[in-house]
């Protein structure tokens, strides 16, 4: 339906119905952050002994976070007067909104997606590339010590990681031999899911993709007890909730990336389970790829920062290296 | 040509990991610290000052709020002082409730030095469990003492309430509970790559240096000094039981951190004999006069708290409230040795030294 | 070594006063007249413990002989000879003293009158024979021991026996120093007790002070006069003493123009090796300040303390901070509390209180300052 759309002449009624798509897209998306969060709170609480939220929204405090978001859009806009206005008040739009334009490329199932991108994988990596020129932005501009030095963390780490998750994928285009999402779904349905295929990569994908996304233990923009809040710190109300917002649908379109690269999208993981809609099977795939980010949250100390620079450049780029190298080697010499 | 400057952070006196006020300035070069000044005083109290004003019985509830993560130690010392000056000797049972109150003090702040230590590395379940276990120990002083955290328990010459009926077989049974809760810490943490990685190496000094800077208690023990003045120095019934002193040698915050893990376990020991030894009845109060007055002189006495040497110095001119009370505070020497350490390291070292000497910023004030 | 001696003449001596005070007092008692002695107008209670008096002897005999098995074990388990000679000491002092009590409260009326005079008379004798700060030290150590005679006064018989208890529970502590401290704090105090209340002399009075002196860290006390005294001279010293109310810690005071020349010895020194501040502080004794120095050894395991006076007006004296690192902040916070300045200090500042505060809040004349008001 989109392709033709996309093939269709320019009108009034196709900006209307991308318009219309697109804001169900982000109520999708906003219903999943919303709902992201408050799994967070209560698989944390659960494993701290705690219940999480109770109250707002029945016993399972479903509405809690949507509260959450109110106070957030009621609190008073504050803005510190030795900041730079503009950049302050843009930084969080920069970071915000390339979170929502990966989400063009990814495959939900095989019916449901927005854009099928032939570089749809090099899309997806280099527009979240740009989270970090708002992360930097908004620690700059706030004008505050705590915020440059979380900013210039974001730039560091974002930017080495960004290599090893890179390099780790190639493996799989290598064995796809294209980058659209789409083909790597498709390959690993007649080979079988890259997280066998390229365990490596899968393995060196993901710890990249947990410093992509700021989470413990690689949460240093941010390190609560070093730098009190990183790059945001100044940064309330909604405009900090943009920065959440932005955390939270990469959590989102990260937890589909992987689902879509290593554990075979919307495929059943057997022939006879096929019975299943795919879009069940998306879902249960990407739920465990969340709860396993929410798990290490609340297991893992922090890294320190010069220690995860060496992590990143000596360690996980070398093995994703050798991981290509391995790949290569092998489809050239027995297939 | 790029210019670079040092830049001149400001790290408390409002800031997640200085638990409490305590405010440190910090020059940075980039991240790497240069030079490092704290600043202290936010929680100064005068306690030695009003102290000059009241009663020794009156002094003790401010004791409770000097080191307030164990109170029971800050309760003893100054019951001590006043006992060594006047000579008094405390009833059998009552040593026996002030050991196993202050011995569940040292393990509930050892549990809390423990839980805040990792969650200034990051990692926040640890902190929860801890304080669980920490909770226990609360609810079973509360039952003692009435009070959860300023127990104000201790008396001249003894203790203020005997323990309730069952309390000691309550103390018994938790010393094996929290042996087997001892080991889930060493196994969710003590092994994790990222938590050694932050701790192993960092913050280390030599044996003469901790000692040149008056540090003591496990920060001191880290370095290998066997020392604790429980068993060298005997005070109360200590010499009735058999313990370790618990030393390392590297001197690195992982041995700080091993030292208080272990010694919560030997804590446990202590506890252990004390309540198999309980006497089954006996005064919890010496005869002491109504009014409490010192003879006229000098006294100072220091006991093992869980951060160290709490001393008291006691000036009496024979009134019933002390001419001058000096509290030796262990965390305030304790923390002077911080700027030496932080320059040349990182903002997250920082956090991770600071963490290890493990202060109570009530103390460190005073 | 000649300060104690002198300090155990001047004892020996007050006592001997004390002594001969009483006696004349009982030669006048027994020759029934009553010349001069204002506390003693009750005549019929005079006779009563005049003839009571041969009672009261049996009754000590009588005492000393339970009071024996009960130290046996006690002895056994402890070992040491001079514990022994102590610990029965102790015991025939007590058994001595409570004796006395009874007769005297057999006597009636006179024995509190006599008990509030008699005790007054060697802290005063000593007092004025020493004029040292020697003759102060044992004024306190009479006043403790007054204290101790009036409750043992109270409950004679029932006192008696429980501290005979006590003392045997002491022996067969472990910690030797500990049982030995607390041993010649209670003989002393027994004796006093004994030549104060009854007012005659005893042979055993005598015999007793003379051990009674001796505090277990004495040899120690001696051997860092001995170093000092070889290595700096002897004007070094003001005073050193055993602060017997703290746990007999030798007591060492500097003057002031020495003591960071002493403080450096006792650091450097291989004898003395004092390489650990325990605790600074400062106390001001409107006549003067002093600063009060815990310092320890962890190669020897003994501690010291040192002191300084110094000028309440000026107070100015050397920073240690140079000698032991952790000097540091506690010499800041007697100079924020007290106004003591550390010369040679890296850092003085006002450590708790912050640079705008006004005055010093631990000085006796501190008159808080409040903006606002």
């Amino acid at each position: 339906m989109v392709e033709e759309l996309l093939q269709s002449s320019p009108g009034i009624a196709n900006f209307g119905i991308f318009f219309l798509l697109g804001a169900v897209l982000l109520l999708i998306v906003l219903g999943f952050v919303t709902y992201g969060i408050l799994a967070e709170r209560k698989v944390m609480g659960y494993m701290q002994l705690r219940h999480g939220p109770n109250r707002v929204g029945g016993k399972w405090g479903l509405l809690q976070t949507v509260a959450d978001v109110l106070k957030l859009l009621l609190k008073e806009d504050i803005i510190p007067k030795a900041a730079d206005k503009p950049l302050f008040i843009i930084a969080p739009v920069i970071a915000f909104a390339p979170s929502f334009m990966v989400l063009a490329a990814i495959p939900f199932t095989d019916k449901f997606q927005f854009a099928d991108i032939g570089v749809g994988l090099l899309y997806y990596i280099a527009i979240s590339g740009m989270t970090v020129f708002g992360m930097v932005l908004g620690g700059w501009a706030s004008n505050n010590k705590y915020a440059l030095l979380g900013g210039m963390r974001a730039g560091a780490q974002m930017i080495s990681y960004e290599i090893p998750l890179v390099m780790a994928v190639l493996g799989v285009i290598l064995l796809t031999g294209s980058l659209n999402l789409n083909d790597i779904v498709a390959q690993q349905k007649e080979t079988a899911w890259f997280i066998l295929l390229q365990p490596v990569a899968f393995v060196v994908f993901f710890i990249a993709s947990i410093a992509e996304l700021n989470r413990t233990p690689f949460d240093l923009p941010e390190a609560e007890n070093e730098l009190v809040a990183g790059y945001h710190v100044e940064y309330s109300g909604f405009r900090w909730a943009f920065f959440m917002l932005a955390e939270y649908v990469y959590l989102f379109a990260m937890s589909a990336l992987i689902t879509v690269i290593f554990l075979g999208g919307w495929l059943p993981p057997f022939e006879f389970l096929g019975f299943i809609p795919g879009a069940v099977w998306f879902s249960v795939k990407f739920s465990a790829v969340v709860f396993v980010y929410i798990w290490l949250r609340s297991t893992l100390p922090r890294f320190r920062v010069d220690r995860l620079m060496e992590f990143g450049w000596k360690v996980l780029f070398p093995v994703a290296l050798a991981n290509i190298f391995l790949t290569a080697l092998i489809k050239t010499l027995f297939f | 040509m790029i210019r670079t400057e040092e830049m001149l952070l400001n790290v408390g006196p409002q800031h997640p990991s200085t638990h409490g006020v305590f405010r440190l300035v910090v020059k940075i070069d980039g991240e790497i610290i240069t030079e490092a000044t704290p600043v202290i005083g936010y929680l100064h109290r005068g306690t030695e000052k009003i102290a000059e004003d009241l009663q020794y019985t009156q002094i003790i509830p401010y004791t409770d709020r000097m080191d307030y993560l164990s109170a029971m130690t800050n309760n003893y010392v100054i019951c001590h002082a006043v006992e060594t000056m006047m000579g008094i000797q405390v009833p059998e049972r009552a040593d026996f409730l002030r050991v196993i109150a202050m011995e569940l003090g040292r393990v509930a702040s050892h549990l809390v030095a423990w839980g805040t230590y990792i969650l200034d590395l990051g990692a926040t379940s640890p902190f929860i469990y801890a304080f669980r276990d920490r909770e226990m120990i609360i609810n079973m002083l509360n039952e003692l003492s009435g009070a959860r955290l300023t127990f104000n328990y201790m008396r001249v010459g003894g203790v203020k309430w005997d323990a309730p009926e069952g309390w000691v077989d309550t103390v018994k049974e938790f010393i094996p509970y929290m042996r087997e809760q001892l080991k889930g810490y060493h196994d969710l943490v003590s092994g994790n790559e990222i938590f050694l990685d932050r701790v192993k190496g960092v913050g280390i000094y030599s044996k003469e240096e901790a000692i040149n800077y008056s540090l003591s208690g496990p920060n001191l023990r880290s370095t290998g000094v066997k020392w604790d003045l429980r068993k060298d120095e005997p005070y109360s019934i200590y010499d009735r039981f058999d313990f370790n002193v618990v030393t390392r040698e590297e001197g690195d915050c992982l041995a700080r951190y091993y030292v208080r893990l272990e010694e919560i376990e030997e804590s446990l020991k202590i506890l252990e004999q004390a309540c198999d030894q309980f006497p089954a009845e006996g005064e919890i109060m010496a005869k002491v006069p109504k009014i409490i007055k010192p003879p006229k002189g000098e006294a100072f006495v220091r006991i093992e708290g869980p951060r160290g040497e709490i001393g008291c110095y006691i000036s009496s001119d024979g009134k019933k409230e002390p001419y001058r009370l000096k509290f030796r505070r262990p965390s305030f020497y304790n923390l002077q040795i911080l700027p030496k350490l932080l320059i040349g390291q990182n903002i997250a070292n920082l956090v991770a030294i600071l963490g290890a000497v493990d202060i109570v910023l009530g103390e460190v004030d005073g | 070594m000649s300060g104690e001696k002198d300090l155990d003449q001047l004892k020996r001596e007050a006592v001997e006063k004390a002594k001969a005070a009483a006696l004349a007092k009982r030669q006048a008692k027994a020759a029934g007249e009553v010349p001069g002695s204002p506390k003693q107008e009750d005549k019929p209670a005079e006779q009563a413990l005049v003839q009571d008096e041969k009672p009261a002897e049996t009754a000590q005999e009588q005492q000393i002989q339970p009071a024996q098995p009960a130290e046996t074990p006690a002895l056994a388990e402890d070992g040491d000879d001079l514990a022994k000679k102590k610990a029965a000491a102790v015991a025939k002092a007590k058994a001595a003293a409570a004796a006395k009590r009874k007769a005297m409260d057999l006597a009636g009326g006179t024995a509190p009158a006599e008990e509030t005079q008699a005790p007054a008379t060697p802290a005063e004798e000593a007092e004025t024979a020493g004029a040292t700060d020697d003759a102060k030290a044992k004024a306190a150590a009479a006043a403790k021991a007054k204290a101790a005679a009036a409750a043992k006064a109270k409950a004679a018989a029932a006192a008696k026996a429980k501290a005979g208890g006590t003392d045997s529970a002491d022996a067969s502590d472990d910690d030797k120093a500990k049982a030995k401290a607390a041993a010649v704090a209670k003989a002393k105090a027994a004796a006093a007790a004994k030549a104060k209340a009854a007012g005659k002399p005893g042979d055993t009075a005598v015999a007793e002070t003379v051990p009674a002196q001796v505090s277990p860290n004495q040899p120690f006390l001696d051997k860092y006069r001995k170093v000092i005294e070889e290595n700096l001279g002897s004007d070094v010293l003001e005073d050193s003493y055993i602060n017997k109310l703290s746990k007999d810690v030798p007591t060492l005071v500097a003057k002031k123009d020495t003591y960071f020349k002493l403080a450096q010895f006792l650091k450097y020194n291989e004898l003395l090796g004092f390489d650990y501040l325990s605790e600074l502080h400062g106390t001001d004794f409107v006549t003067h300040m002093e600063v009060y120095v815990h310092l320890f050894s962890y190669k020897n395991r003994q501690s010291v303390a040192l002191k300084v006076k110094i000028d309440r007006d000026e107070p100015t004296i050397e920073s240690l901070q140079p000698i032991w690192a952790g000097a540091n902040w506690p010499e800041c916070e007697a100079y924020d509390l007290l106004g003591i300045k550390f010369t040679g200090h890296p850092n003085l500042h006002r450590i708790l209180l912050g640079e705008d505060w006004v005055g010093h809040p631990l000085r006796k004349d501190y008159e808080p300052y409040d903006v606002e008001v």
